[in-house]
């Protein structure tokens, strides 16, 4: 198949950026996205061109390095799929799709399709943890923890923080990837100890950085490869309101 | 100091937009009730209650300044949050699609700030036109029997719903209001931590129903008196 390509095309973080128009003209339906912009590198590397600089490590949907705006979505058309898992299959031959970065203020661009998200790891580390003391790991049923509990930990859990929350919101917030981080810990008794240090910190980080209000769109839901829900938004709402109060 | 840092964190601002947003749910609720008076057999009933409502004394303007406090703080915080939004991501897209369900972003809740500040136009405008409008010094009064003469509203609203731009305007300004509070209902409940797994399907039909009952309520009245039913 064909597949006519608008890339932006950025030099560096201060150097101004434009989308430039590229064709692979021998794509396949089964190649995913990333596969399709390794092709188009080649191409541009035999003619003697700078590749597109994208980010992308796994491979298979778990890490959240790759994440890009395919076609004006999050991770593309398809639902809860990261880039990297996107196949062609999705698109028709002949189809022209745009391609942009994650756009935020505290994502700014590197290069090209790379954005530092290093805004992300600074929320973590403002208390995205539990903390322990070291020493023997514990066994693993020592603390009964009832399934549907540790199903809603795990499905916040599940968050790979690439960042298509903030790409996709109309506002630019980071609100579901901090509640998602929030709410995994929040359902397990491990957490439940620091959960109000935690919801004050974690989001008193998000607006450090710069990120937007949440205007309750859902968009970031709709993009999450990982389905996370907004319900973890209210639940982060709930907790904050809760450690306010409780001093 | 510690609960204005809180109030003004990103979930206090939330918190404000939607408590004060619920405020003025109950305040349009409660007009609506009241106008659909104006239908009642008893012609008095509509001047009736609104005498009843003025005779609450202090009660009524602790509740009038309530809801005046609640109309400033949730325009203020609402138009702070979009002008933030510029601010979060100073470069935009190129090429921008929502994504659908489940995301809520339709029509009614990218609109909640054109929507908003229509609605606060039109306040102004409407609170000209009958709360501070012709009254007792301009002869619009009636006689309640057991009460004595009081403000004739039911006049005033009858001669302003003749006028076309009233009659056509006013439904229209209310049809956005349904629309604010289609997105706003549930979204207030969401921004209040109300929301659940099991209880956000409802509540998020519950805010559409309420926004289409709310808009319909007010259209009866002046549609009622302009083609004089």
């Amino acid at each position: 198949m064909i597949i006519n390509l608008r890339i932006w095309r950025q030099e560096g973080p201060d150097s101004p950026g434009k989308l430039v128009d590229y064709t692979v003209h021998e794509a396949s339906e089964h190649m995913s996205f990333l596969e399709l912009l390794d092709v188009l590198n080649e191409q541009l590397l035999a003619d003697g061109d700078d590749p597109v600089e994208f980010d992308s490590d796994c491979r298979e949907g778990i890490c959240g390095s790759c994440g890009l705006m395919v076609a004006g979505i999050a991770h593309g058309p398809r639902k809860r799929t990261a880039v990297c898992q996107l196949h062609m299959r999705s698109f028709k031959d002949g189809d022209t799709i745009t391609v942009e970065p994650f756009r935020a203020h505290a994502f700014p661009v590197i290069r090209d399709l790379v954005v530092d998200r290093s805004a992300f790891d600074r929320i973590i580390a403002a208390h995205g943890y539990v903390s322990v003391t070291t020493g023997s790991a514990p066994d693993a049923n020592a603390i009964p923890i009832p399934k549907d509990v540790a199903d809603e930990a795990m499905d916040y859990a599940a968050c790979i923080g690439c960042g298509a929350c903030v790409a996709a919101c109309p506002n630019g917030s980071a609100s579901l990837f901090t509640a998602a981080k929030i709410a995994h810990l929040a359902q397990l008794p491990q957490g439940q100890v620091e959960a109000s240090q935690r919801v004050m910190a974690m989001v008193d980080q998000m607006d450090a950085e710069g990120f937007g209000d949440c205007s309750n769109y859902a968009e970031c839901e709709a993009v999450c490869p990982k389905g996370i829900s907004i319900d973890g938004i209210a639940g982060m709402r709930r907790a904050y309101m809760k450690g306010v109060l409780s001093g | 100091m510690k609960l204005m840092n809180a109030l003004l964190s990103p979930v206090g601002r939330k918190v404000l937009t939607g408590a004060t947003g619920i405020g003025l749910v109950a305040f349009v609720i409660a007009h609506m009730i009241g106008n659909l008076t104006y239908l009642s057999p008893d012609v008095n009933a509509y001047n009736a209650y609104a005498y009843k409502l003025m005779s609450l004394g202090w009660l009524f303007y602790t509740i009038e300044i309530l809801l005046a406090l609640c109309f400033l703080l949730h325009a203020a915080v609402g138009i702070s949050i979009r002008v933030r939004r510029r601010k979060a991501r100073p470069v935009g897209y190129k090429f921008y699609k929502s994504a659908g369900t489940p995301g809520k972003s339709g029509y009614s809740a990218r609109s909640m700030i054109f929507t908003g500040i229509i609605l606060l136009g039109f306040l102004i405008l409407h609170l000209n036109s009958f709360k501070y409008g012709p009254g007792v010094a301009e002869g619009y009064t009636v006689e309640l029997a057991g009460i004595g003469e009081v403000r004739d509203l039911r006049r005033l609203m009858t001669e302003k719903f003749q006028e076309p731009l009233y009659a056509f305007g006013y439904p229209l300004v209310m049809i956005l209001l349904g629309m604010h509070m289609r997105h706003g209902v549930w979204s207030a409940l969401q921004s209040l931590g109300m929301m659940s797994r099991r209880l956000s399907p409802y509540l998020y039909t519950t805010a559409a129903i309420l926004g289409i009952l709310v808009a319909v309520g007010f259209l009866f009245v002046p549609l009622y008196i302009y083609f004089g039913v």
